[in-house]
């Protein structure tokens, strides 16, 4: 008996840690053809942006309200977290051509 | 002055990137198109270079190394593919007017040192990517007969016209 009720509550325990960090997702935008894709996106705050550059170039992810600033090398592939509800606009330093946005919602 | 330097400079060169071909009514090749792309990259690695030794200004030094790191890979992928195409680039009137004119403008711009320098530098920065970008969409880029080359050139468009932007950008900071 007792040792049903510790394993309820392993489970317990270990199903709170998943869902943790499941609540966080991770949202994916290409750097392509000198550009950002998509252009738009939407996630809430706590998740991951991840950039993936496909260019030969190296691009950079710089948000015009300097919350963030992801240099990302051709082929490779960088992150950052969104912390603040809100539209962020951002571009890249070396191609300010390249132009996109994020929604952020809050939790 | 210093504008008309550049403006010079510019108005040289886009004589130099229109003349022959225009002049003659004949399309550049793609061999010859492969040719004055991959100058016009090392050129502005030249003036970059020269942008490197003399600048001490953070921004400006920052532009340049962005222009060499660029340019170079681009310079790269053109090799490259002209290596899988068996195409070898055939120098030209156009080319050799590209070279002539930089040259010269890089020995207008030793004598220049400080703001000054790099005000001079800059301007002359977004001067030849507008010019470059005008002559790759109106000429090199129409005239292209290989799709891959045709599609390099168009990649290389886009990320000479974020020069352009960024170069503008650096011009008024420094005004």
């Amino acid at each position: 008996m007792r040792l049903c009720r510790a394993s309820r509550a392993a489970v317990l325990v270990i199903t709170l840690a998943a869902a943790g960090p499941a609540a966080a997702g991770v949202v994916h935008v290409d750097m392509k053809g000198i550009g950002f894709t998509p252009a738009r996106i939407s996630a809430k705050v706590g998740d991951t942006i991840e950039w993936a550059n496909h260019d030969f170039v190296v691009h950079s992810a710089t948000a015009r309200d300097h919350s963030f600033d992801v240099n990302v090398t051709a082929n490779q592939s960088g992150r950052t977290v969104v912390k603040k509800a809100g539209k962020i606009a951002y571009y890249c330093r070396y191609h300010p051509n390249m132009t996109a946005e994020i929604d952020v919602a809050a939790k | 002055m210093l504008k008309f330097v550049s403006l010079l400079g510019a108005g040289v060169l886009l004589c130099g990137l229109a003349g022959p071909a225009a002049a003659q009514g004949a399309k550049p090749t793609d061999p010859q198109i492969a040719h004055i792309a991959y100058t016009a990259g090392v050129l502005d690695i030249k003036a970059a270079q020269q942008a490197l030794d003399k600048s001490k200004n953070a921004k400006v030094r920052a532009f340049a190394q962005d222009m060499v790191r660029d340019h170079t890979s681009v310079n790269d992928q053109a090799l490259a593919l002209c290596k899988k195409l068996g195409v070898t680039p055939e120098d030209n009137d156009t080319s050799k007017g590209l070279v002539k004119d930089a040259d010269a403008y890089r020995a207008k711009l030793a004598g220049l040192s400080g703001a000054a320098f790099d005000k001079a530098y800059a301007e002359h920065e977004v001067a030849y990517h507008h010019t470059v970008n005008g002559a790759l969409e109106s000429t090199l880029i129409p005239s292209a007969n290989n799709a891959e080359l045709k599609s390099l050139l168009e990649t290389g468009l886009k990320i000479f016209k974020g020069h352009e932007e960024h170069a503008r950008t650096l011009a008024a900071s420094l005004k």
